[in-house]
């Protein structure tokens, strides 16, 4: 059974774009985010739990997920799947800081949100 | 605990086809290979995965697989090498 991630002998693809760019805010905060969560201090989640998290996306929506967009999608299935936060919970939250930027320059949370994630997240492997 | 591999032994990876996660990649399972290091042993990373206790501890080889098997292509990559970490529960001898 192919797997999305596993990318050697992958058909039809041409070489890996090596470019390099700078990192946002969001995904500085990530990163920091997924460190904390799996320190010695937290012990939230594991290295192992996230990978398996990552890799369980399903092939359609990983391909369009960004690299930590998809440790957000990784993360949110994890504290869901550990039951620290509820789906309402986190729904709640992205709804109120859609208010919240109602009106600003930037594009809202949840409408990135929808776009980006598809709604396919899957909570087990 | 002792080790089932030793290097130079001929190893083939099974198969798995199971939805589950898994550290070794489609490609290079049913492949045969050559074991050139003996890493160690250390948690089963599939069962820490899921929140398992990683136990058994599993040893984990470095193994030699020729690109032109793996791949299934000509004599262009004949002389080219894939080096594979893979854990002892996915290898047999061969």
């Amino acid at each position: 059974m192919q797997r999305v991630h596993d990318r050697g002998g992958w058909p039809d693809v041409g070489p890996i774009d090596k470019s390099e760019h700078d990192y946002s805010m969001w995904e500085k905060r990530t990163d920091a985010l997924m460190r904390l969560l799996i320190s010695d201090e937290k012990q939230i989640m594991t290295m192992d739990e996230v990978r398996r998290a990552i890799e369980c996306i399903k092939p359609g929506a990983y391909e369009k997920l960004k690299y930590y967009e998809r440790w957000i999608v990784a993360i949110e299935t994890l504290m869901i799947e550990k039951e620290i936060l509820a789906h309402q919970e986190i729904d709640h939250k992205v709804k109120a800081l859609e208010r919240q930027m109602a009106g600003s320059p930037r594009p809202s949370a949840c409408s990135r949100r929808e776009k980006q994630y598809g709604g396919e997240i899957q909570t087990r492997g | 605990m002792e080790a089932k591999f030793r290097p130079g032994d001929s190893v083939r990876v099974r198969v798995d086809s199971s939805p589950r996660h898994m550290r070794t990649p489609t490609y290079i399972q049913g492949k045969v290979g050559t074991v050139k290091v003996v890493h160690g042993v250390f948690c089963d990373p599939e069962s820490l995965a899921y929140a398992g206790d990683g136990l058994p501890k599993q040893f984990l080889y470095l193994v030699c697989f020729n690109q032109a098997h793996v791949w299934q292509v000509g004599d262009e990559l004949s002389r080219d090498k894939l080096y594979i970490d893979i854990y002892q529960h996915w290898l047999e001898s061969a």
